[in-house]
Formats: C-alpha cells, structure tokens, sequence
C-alpha cells in the first residue's frame, strides 16, 4: 500500500512515555491505551485495505476531558485522530504511528428526548440506529439511514455528513441536525446551533457537518426527529437492460414523484442479495429497482400505480408490489445486506461511492461493466438511483499479487468518470485516505487552497487529523500570504457608472 | 460619491477584487439591491454591482438542477420553474415590499447571500440546504468553487453552507447551482380561530408532530390577521393559526379532514382551498402582516418552535409598547415589530432563557449602524467567525462591518 501520511515526527515518538503519564492525569484507569495487542484494535476502520496502529489511544468520557487532551496535543505537537464506531469506508479514522486516537465511544448516552421541539440530544458515540431506537415507541424516527446504522455512531454521521437510502425525500445528515458541541483543536468548547432552525452568523454547523473530524472534535449533536408516514409501500421492477432502469428512474422524477427511497441493483448484486437472504427478487432481469412510496395511505396507492404505469412504459418485464409490512421489510432486507451479499462472491470487495447526474446511470454502468473486462475483475453495482449515488462493488482476492492494487486503480477510474460527466467523488463515504488523492480531478489548486485556509482557521498547526482529505498538507503561513501586485491597471474592461 | 463597478463576466469580478484586494479597497457587493437594508449599513467609495452576470446557464427538470448567474432575478427563476411545475423547495420570501421597497427587483444571489427562507422551511429546510454548488471570487481576488451539481456529494469542506447567509462578507459568487423541486398539485390551509399564543404553540406542535405532513405552519394574532388581503383572515376578528397542507389532490383532502377532525373538537376549525391558501401563505412569506410603518422595527428571532408563546409573553413582560408580532415554522420564527428604539437587551433577555437568536432586519441606517444587528457570539465563537472571515478575506474589503463592526 503506497500511501503517503504526514512524515513522522520522531521527537513525539520519543516522548510517548511522558504523553502517557500526562494522559492519565486526565483520563483516570483503562482510558488511555497504550499497549501494542490493545491499540491493534483500532489498526484499521471500514476500510480495511490500509492499516496503522495508532501511537496511542484515549477513551475519555466528557467535554472536560476532550478539551484538556486536545489542549495537551497541542501543546506537544500531538496529531490526534478521532474516532467513533470505525465504520468509515474512506479511511477518515485510519490511525497515525505518531498520532493519539482519539475515541469517543465512551460517550454513548442519549441526554434529552425534547417531544415539543421535535429533537434528541445525543452523545456523539449513540449509534444511529439507536437514537431511532430511542423514539419509534412514539411513532417517531431519525431519517438518515445509512446501511452501517447498526454500528455507525451518530458524532462519525456528522463528520461524514452520512447518507442512507431515504436521504432523496429527507436529506442527508447535514439537514438533520440542529445543533453541536465541539472542541477545537486549542481546546476550546464551542456550541454551535441549538434547538433553533436557523443558525445565527456563520453557518459554522453546516460547515462542520462533512468535514471528516479536521476541523474539530463533536461532544454532542442535537438531531431533528420526524413523524413516521402513515404508510410505506414498495414495489420493486424488473428491467431487461441497465439503460431500461435508469430511463425509468428519470422518468419517475420528471413526474413530480419523490419517491422515500428508489435504490438499482444489477445483475450480479440482485443474485448474491437474493442468495444470501431469499427476499424474492427476480432473478431473470438485467436491472432492480426498489421504489418505495411513503405518506398518506391514498397518496402512496395513487402514486405506486402512477409508478408501476410509468416502469411500464420504461419496459418494465416484472412488477411486484409489497402487500404486507413483513414483504416491504424483506424488500429492503435484500438490499441492506447487499454488502455483504457481495462480499460472499469474493475474498475481498471493494466499495466505491461515486455520485452522477441520473440521467448518466446507463453511461456509467456501461462504461463500468467495460472497465471491469479491462482490468480483469468482476464488479456488482448497487445504486442510490434517486439521487444517482452509485456503489460499484469491485470484487478482488488481496492474497493474489498485484489485485488490490488493479482493485484500486479500476476503482479510481470509476470515480474519474463520475466527475467526468458531471458527479463528484464522493457521495457519501467521505474523502479520508481513499480518495484523497484524486481530489485534484475536481478541484484545481485554488479550490483546494481555500478549503485548506478554512482549516486553518480552525487547526493552524494541522495536528486534527491530518493525510486525510487533501492531497498536500500546505503551512498555514503559506496558504494565508497574499500576493498582491500593486499599480496594476484597474480593471481597463469593467463597465463603470 | 460612490463609484459602480459592473462587471459583465466572472474574470471581470475576479480582476476587480484582485484589485480591491491589493489597494485594500473596500467593496460593497450588490445585486438588485433589494437586501441593501439587511445587515448593519456599508459604506464604501466602491461598489461592486453583480446584477450582469444574470441568466440561467443550466435547467434540467428532470434532474432537479438549475445553474444562473448571481444577478438573475428571483422572479424570473420562479416564472421558468412554474413552466415545469417546479419551485424552489425552501420558498424565498420577497423582502422588499416590508424593507420599503418595490416587489420582484430581488436576485438568487441575495437569496442565498441571506439564507432566507419561507415558510416550508421547517419541513423542506433552508436556502442553505439546497445549494449544491457555487462560482466565487473571494476577497483575496481569487476565483474558486465548492460543491457540484449532484445532490449527494461530500467531496471537501461544505462551503456551499458557510456562504449561504455569510451577506457577502466572504467572496462574491458568480454562479449558483441549486436543488429544485417539485411543485405540489394542491394545496389547502386549515384555519383555527380563538387561539392565544401558548394555546397556538401547543397546536402547532401537535400539527407537526402528527404524521400528516404540513408544510406550513403559522399563527396570526388578531392584530396581524387584519392585515390580510383575504376576508376569511382579516375579518375573523380573532387570532388565526393557519395549517398547510400539500401533495395530490386526493391525499390532500384526506389529510386535511383527518387534521381538521382533531382540531374541530377544541376550537373553531375552517377549510380554506387552493387560490385563496395559495395567497395567504405569500402573505405569510412576504411579511405582509408586519406593519409598513416606517417608524417600526422589525426582528426576526429563530427559537426552539415550542418555546414560542414563552419568549413573546417575556417580550410583553418587558413592556415593549405597541409590540405585535406572528410566528412562522410552527413557532420556530417569530416576526416582531415595534415603534422606536430596537431594545435589543430587552428582545434578546426575551429569547435568551430558551436559546435561539434575534436578527434586527428592519430599522433605519442610523440604528443599524450602533446596535447589534446579529446575535452577538461568545467570544471563542466570535474569534472563530473572525479567523475565517479572515481566510477568505483577509484584508476584509468584501462588505465590511455587514454583519459585525469591524469586520
């Protein structure tokens, strides 16, 4: 794995021994980790393809305690990665050799259900599925879904402004969330938004909502909780071509329809879902969607048969609507599990996460299935079609020489091409490690400088995870130097009045 | 004397502020100029005028897409959506008419420089939550972009967020990329009469939390109502909370008998059908319950929606003569407006105790220029907003003192 990280810094290393004493002064007992089996725990995230055990690891258990570590890193030069369930699929909490990992599952307390204010203060290390867990007995639930919701804590949604399959109709995580706690790197403790809509000065919550833990630490998030629809249906349709589904993805949206979720499988995903769970997908078809249709229950009948009228038209050859709760459920059952369905095909999978206009799902997929001949290597796809999120699964044996690595170069010419035809890298797993270095394919030099000066800000001596998300880490004093050239003309072609 | 500057182009903006920027030149960054009277007053020998670069570069319906220049007026993105029965999901307001102004001169670009938005924002979110992508010229001269044109796309920091509602104090955007949606088939509106600020608030709420879907939220004290264009509102002669609803026709009606048999069993209960709720919720949105006074203040306070008929009953408390007021977002917005002084201790005591925060909008130069027009931070905040005004501006020439004095 050639994967340049931030050089080491040697005079840490050698002080490691006085970081820890320091450590426990502020996190009594098992909270600081320093023995060489314990912190392999934390070698890798979902990302599994790079591994690093970090120097040392620290679970603290409050804001008081974050902020005196962050200030102690700081004042020894520390680089600190945080961590929440590891589950992040770009390598956001790959660990650093001279780094501290920061983990935050220790905070994993629900502080306030708020029913008036439609809202739940959460610890950062709740999972996500249990801040649902937390309100479903009052017909209430967190939208955002991401398929990891098991696992993945609601502090690493936030740093990576996660997704799911309902986001179409209700946002990513950066519409849910009302409110943050966070601690700079400085140590101070910032609150950010509250029960309020509207942030007052700069939206400094939307703004850390996706930026990988680079900016700051989150002790606490305030989420919006909404009302579960009266009913959801879903109907899933069969296509003979990848081209079919897409056009009927298109099609439905041009219809005015905003469907809860619209998810595609092709080929070789609808088999392996359908082999591990058994959830009655068709198995002659080309191509799967799984519409689902959610609100008032004569809405979502009138709108399931504009829908199947429409997958008709599109070409549909099979359709079939969910006629029980029990059938919806294993409708999306086959599709959750998808991950792992595929990972059976294979030793090991690789999941891209790339984004594209809809109406670009065909070209892709052709261009994909094309690529995948060229290097050799078999790909299932798996699609957010509504909002033409796509996860190529990219199916590899890391124990033959050389196909990790032919693994990651199909999987940067996927991505190439999503931006190609106007999508972005990422769509929801993040930049991290992984497509760090295909930023300079979407952003130029000057993109990318001002994101960087905004880091600055917020972390001037890049000791918040750094080697993720940038290409090159430049010195803040470089990046915040203005080049003027005085006595040029003024502007000779500007129209002025 | 102030001098324009009205660049045609994007590379003409960037050589203006490049210029700017190294004379240390301040700028003000205007559009139609509709929101001049938003934020504390600028006042600069420079202007720099972004109503040319105007038109619509990219609209895919089918896509949800739209890309136009800054300087493209508001009414005119709303005619073409309506062609294709679409509309911007968080629904603008038109300030002008209540800034003293005429209606329809203002610009997407305003729109999102101010991150205001109507009333479906506390069910389909805020201007800041459909900017997908943006052009930009900061205030070191530089030009970039952040974002894209796809929905799902968290490819670096969200700058689209930080410069919605950053008043142009941060870079001067030459093209905008948003979401559109879908407009909805009907829309009707359930009116209940009689209800006090605190028994409002607790309506509203249970209208929220049910799982009927409304998409507008608002409750009129019988002082605002009369103001309205619509006799079944202004005649009322009682307080008005006003529920929306939206979607087909048959799903619709079904939603709004169910909510209207919840309601009727407690207060006075009416339908109010497609023309007439249409018209309303415009009102609601345009501020025209808000008295055109000019001697009046107006603030925009954003709290935690339940706490509402709280903060209003401290603002009675606090004596504050002649205040009226209306809350918007099913009392997570309340319009508050009074003759004279601002009273900004008085306005923000109000909102403290709950959390939230109160923007003066409307009061003349003079005043916005020596009061707190933002909420003011605590000081690491304050220190952070500072830092990254500074990274994008650092010799802070774009709009200065707009939203802070001194920067």
């Amino acid at each position: 794995m050639s994967l340049k990280m931030p050089e080491l810094d040697r005079a840490v290393i050698a002080g490691r021994a006085d970081l820890i004493a320091a450590l426990r002064e502020i996190v009594p007992g098992e909270g600081v980790i320093a023995d060489a089996r314990s912190l392999k725990v934390f070698e890798s995230d979902g990302l599994t393809a790079y591994r690093q055990p970090p120097m040392l690891a620290v679970l603290p258990e409050t804001t008081e305690q974050v902020s005196r570590i962050l200030k102690l890193c700081s004042a020894r030069g520390v680089k600190v990665v945080p961590r929440g369930a590891g589950t992040s699929l770009s390598g956001g909490a790959l660990p650093l050799a001279d780094g501290l990992l920061l983990g935050l599952g220790k905070f994993n307390r629900i502080l306030e259900i708020d029913w008036a204010n439609r809202c739940v203060v959460a610890q950062p290390g709740v999972t996500n599925l249990g801040i649902t867990k937390a309100v479903e007995h009052e017909g209430f639930y967190y939208a955002p879904d991401p398929s990891s919701q098991i696992a993945c804590t609601i502090g690493g949604n936030v740093a990576e402004n996660s997704g799911g399959v309902h986001c179409l109709k209700y946002g990513l995580t950066t519409n849910n969330i009302l409110g943050l706690e966070v601690v700079l790197m400085s140590g101070e403790v910032l609150r950010l938004g509250g029960k309020q809509l509207d942030a007052e000065g700069y939206d400094l919550l939307g703004l850390m909502t996706g930026s990988e833990g680079l900016l700051g630490v989150i002790t606490e998030v305030t989420v919006r909780i909404i009302r579960k629809p009266a009913t959801a249906r879903a109907v899933l349709l069969g296509f003979a071509s990848n081209e079919a589904a897409g056009d009927c993805v298109a099609r439905v949206i041009g219809a005015g329809i905003i469907p809860g979720g619209m998810e595609m499988m092709d080929r070789p995903a609808i088999h392996a879902a359908e082999a591990f769970c058994h959830a009655g997908y068709p198995l002659d078809v080309e191509a799967l969607l799984i519409v689902e249709l959610d609100g008032a229950e004569v809405e979502v009948g009138q709108l399931l048969g504009r829908v199947e009228a429409i997958a008709r038209e599109a070409g549909a050859v099979s359709v079939r609507i969910s006629g029980s709760e029990a059938e919806r459920l294993a409708f999306w059952a086959g599709r959750k599990a998808a991950f792992p369905a595929v990972g059976r095909l294979a030793p090991d999978y690789y999941c891209m996460d790339g984004s594209i206009p809809r109406r670009k799902l065909a070209e892709v997929l052709t261009r994909t299935n094309e690529l995948s001949r060229e290097f050799d290597l078999k790909v299932a796809n798996v699609f957010h079609a509504g909002d033409g999120n796509l996860h190529p699964l990219i199916l590899y044996d890391a124990n033959n020489p050389g196909e990790l690595d032919r693994a990651e170069r199909f999987g940067a010419e996927i991505l190439k091409l999503c931006v190609a035809v106007g999508g972005a890298l990422t769509g929801e797993h993040g930049v991290g490690v992984e497509k760090r270095d295909l930023m300079g394919t979407m952003f130029n030099e000057q993109d990318l400088a001002q994101q960087q000066r905004v880091k600055c800000a917020f972390d001037p001596d890049h000791r918040l995870n750094p080697g993720k998300v940038f290409p090159v880490l430049h010195a803040c004093a470089e990046l915040g130097r203005l080049h003027v050239h005085r006595g040029e003309v003024r502007f000779p072609d500007l129209p002025r009045f | 004397m102030t001098t324009l500057l009205r660049p045609d182009n994007p590379e003409q903006v960037r050589e203006a502020i490049a210029w700017a920027a190294a004379e240390s030149v301040p700028l003000e960054l205007v559009g139609g100029g509709s929101k001049r009277a938003l934020g504390r007053p600028v006042q600069t020998e420079y202007r720099l005028d972004l109503s040319a670069l105007a038109g619509v570069s990219l609209y895919e319906p089918e896509e949800l897409v739209m890309s136009v220049g800054p300087g493209t007026r508001l009414a005119e993105i709303e005619t073409l959506l309506a062609e294709r029965r679409q509309q911007l999901g968080f629904e603008p307001a038109d300030l002008g008419p209540a800034l003293g102004l005429p209606a329809g001169t203002g610009t997407i670009g305003g729109v999102f420089a101010c991150n205001l938005s109507g009333p479906r924002r506390f069910k389909a979110g805020a201007a800041r939550d459909h900017l997908l992508g943006f052009k930009a010229v900061s205030g070191r001269g530089e030009a970039f972009k952040s974002g894209g044109r796809v929905v799902k796309n968290v490819t670096g920091y969200d700058l689209c967020k930080l410069l919605t509602g950053s008043y142009g104090t941060l870079a001067a955007l030459t093209e905008l990329t948003f979401k559109v949606v879908p407009a909805p088939e009907k829309s009707r509106t359930i009116l209940i009469f009689g209800l006090d600020d605190a028994k409002a608030v607790q309506f509203m709420s249970e209208a929220a939390a049910s799982p009927h879907d409304a998409t507008g939220i608002a409750h009129l004290p019988r002082v605002a109502a009369r103001r309205s264009d619509l006799t079944m509102v202004s005649r009322a002669g009682a307080n008005v909370t006003a529920i929306r609803l939206e979607g087909p026709a048959a799903s619709v009606q079904a939603r709004a008998q169910a909510l209207s048999l919840h309601f009727a069993r407690k207060a006075a209960v009416e339908d109010m059908r497609s023309l007439s709720s249409a018209n309303l919720w415009r009102e609601i949105r345009n501020l025209r319950f808000v008295s055109a006074a000019a001697d009046r203040v107006l603030w925009r306070l954003s709290v935690p929606p339940a706490q509402a008929a709280e903060v209003t009953g401290r603002i009675a408390a606090a004596g504050i003569a002649g205040a009226e007021w209306f809350f918007d977002w099913a009392g997570g917005l309340i319009w508050l407006w009074f003759p004279g002084e601002p009273r900004g201790d008085d306005v923000r005591a109000a909102v403290a105790p709950c959390g939230g925060h109160a923007m003066l909008l409307r009061a003349p130069d003079a005043v916005r220029a020596s009061v707190a027009v933002f909420q003011p931070q605590p000081p690491a905040l304050a220190a952070l907003a500072e830092r990254v005004k500074d990274s994008f501006d650092p010799r802070r020439i774009l709009n200065p003192g707009r939203m802070t004095a001194g920067l």
